[in-house]
């Protein structure tokens, strides 16, 4: 076996991990193991590249790749679960980066070379150089929304969508140019710093809450770019890992937007944001039915004396970091002989699946974690419903009032429950600024305070039943 | 192609209790980029420009690399059963 035929099979084998990795995520129980799979697959294909004939500057490599190493596992170990969204836009956003950077190096090889470069080199260079630099600055900007640099408001001015749609007509101009016409390396480092524009000015109008959706349709980008730099390089282990990538942030992509009742056009282009605050400013002022307020004491007997109770955690429990409290809550209850699980709305969070990790972090087992689907029939002969910093998903308004912004977003059925406890800070409306009628139920009340003050002050309050 | 349908076929098999690790793990998997940076920066005799971009490249495919790997690994670890219930081994950090 020649040392290339080896190396091909090395290729074969981390792709095969990379699969097996994904494969195992489809339980708990051994996700851990996939990813390590993932990771030594990963590390046979680094091996394997340096053992490429014809490679050079090892030296410089090796010592860049052991420099930034420890920054990538520091960032890793110190990022806080609430802050995870951020991080992976970040990754992502490497990812990309490096895409593009890949497609401009190469494209300056093939350009010292005599001849044309082949149309199909040179479209894959510039679908790598393209999407990766899109996907690069988008993440930033997602990056800078969730970590509250930039305002998570949608930013919106007069002629975007026009000045958009104009940007990308221009850098699919460029593309074509560089494939067709002169293959001039400025034209291209222009295609690159013009996607890089768009790639801001295409988050930055997108709200905080469809963040979920940005992020994994940035992933779903950065596979992309990932697998066109593939093609570039004529690299199958590259082509495949990206399209696995990109398949899944599509998938990914696809079911955020349905949890939230929206097409993905709509998220991306719909005016989604500019509607939210006009109906915020309303549903304040409205209010015809009567809001009743209850004490931590009065919630705490219900909850004790109950017999099954559902929580529905929102992402305002993760900001008051009240998940800690949450489950010690729980296990008080628990103790009292009280059937205790947690709802997950799909959008709970602010990435695909966040809330569950935030919980798990609390070491809430996982088999109380229950998924929209699975729990919604349950709510019926539930006792307590307690809502902790959830809100638009718990919206009645969605399933009867054609007329809503959410109308049409599957929500959790927290208003079939015998009783309803929404513990919230004070009446204003959440991130969509939609007025919601549960509210207004006659069987629901209101703890207003604090979600970390007013769990704890119910673990309290339990206890001491 | 296949790679599409594969993706698709195994992807929706996890289920939403494992999404964010399933997005921070495909984020490691696509750090596969640094295979692709260090053929570049590796190709010998280019300007020193192309050098540095390369090598550029390799630095953000390593740090998405580990880095992914890492917080996924982090995160996986903390998803258990009710204790009792074949509980995990201990932790390491």
């Amino acid at each position: 076996m020649s040392r290339t035929d080896a190396i091909d099979l090395a290729y074969l084998v981390t792709i095969v991990t990379f699969i097996l990795a994904l494969r195992f995520l489809s339980s708990p129980a051994h996700a851990r193991l996939g990813n390590w799979l993932g990771a030594i697959g990963m590390t046979i294909a680094v091996a394997a590249t340096f053992a490429r004939p014809g490679l050079h500057n090892y030296v410089s490599i090796v010592i860049v790749m052991a420099a930034f190493a420890p920054v990538g596992a520091y960032a890793a170990r110190a990022v806080k679960m609430t802050a995870m969204p951020q991080m992976v836009a970040l990754f992502n956003g490497v990812g990309g980066g490096a895409a593009a950077l890949i497609a401009l190096a190469e494209f300056h090889s093939h350009v010292g070379a005599p001849g044309r470069i082949s149309v199909e080199s040179s479209v894959s260079i510039v679908l790598s150089a393209l999407i990766g630099s899109i996907s690069f600055a988008g993440s930033m900007i997602a990056f800078g929304k969730l970590q509250d640099l930039i305002s998570g408001r949608p930013i919106v001015y007069p002629g975007q969508q026009v000045g958009n749609i104009g940007l990308l007509v221009v850098l699919i101009a460029l593309g074509i140019t560089l494939v067709a016409g002169p293959q001039d390396l400025s034209i291209l480092i222009g295609l690159i710093c013009g996607a890089a524009l768009f790639g801001v000015l295409f988050v930055l109008p997108i709200g905080g809450a469809d963040m979920p959706v940005v992020i994994a349709l940035l992933n779903a980008f950065t596979g992309l770019a990932v697998s066109a730099g593939g093609f570039v390089l004529h690299e199958n282990l590259l082509i495949v890992s990206g399209m696995l990538v990109g398949a899944s942030g599509t998938f990914l992509t696809m079911m955020m937007a349905r949890a939230m009742g929206r097409s993905i056009t709509n998220v991306l282009f719909g005016a989604f944001g500019q509607l939210q605050v006009a109906e915020g400013g309303l549903a304040v002022a409205e209010g015809d039915g009567a809001v009743r307020s209850a004490t931590a004491e009065d919630v705490a007997v219900m909850l004790a004396y109950a017999q099954r109770v559902i929580i529905v955690p929102g992402y305002g429990l993760a900001v008051a970091q009240a998940q800690h409290d949450v489950r010690k809550l729980a296990d008080e209850l628990e103790r009292r002989g009280v059937d205790v699980r947690y709802a997950i709305h799909p959008v709970a969070g602010r990435m695909p699946g966040h809330m569950n990790v935030l919980l798990a972090e609390a070491n809430v087992p996982y088999d109380q974690l229950f998924e929209m689907e699975q729990i919604n029939p349950d709510f019926a002969d539930t006792d307590v419903a307690l809502v902790i910093g959830a809100n638009d998903v718990t919206n009645p308004a969605a399933r009867n009032q054609p007329g809503s912004p959410i109308y049409g977003m599957p929500i959790l059925d927290v208003d079939h429950a015998k009783n309803v406890v929404v513990v919230k800070r004070s009446m204003n409306p959440g991130f969509a600024g939609i007025d919601n009628p549960l509210y207004r139920d006659p069987k629901t009340v209101m703890l207003f305070a604090d979600a970390k003050d007013a769990v704890s002050k119910l673990v309290e309050d339990v206890k001491g039943l | 192609m296949l790679a599409i349908f594969l993706g698709f076929e195994v992807i929706s098999k996890v289920p939403t209790l494992l999404h964010t690790p399933l997005m921070s793990g495909t984020n490691a998997i696509h750090g596969i980029v640094l295979v692709g940076a260090i053929i570049v920066a590796g190709i010998p005799g280019q300007p020193t420009w192309v050098r540095v971009v390369s090598l550029a490249a390799v630095a953000l495919g390593t740090m998405n690399v580990v880095g992914g790997f890492v917080v996924t690994d982090r995160m996986l670890e903390m998803f258990k059963r009710r204790p009792g219930e074949g509980r995990e081994p201990d932790r390491r950090d």
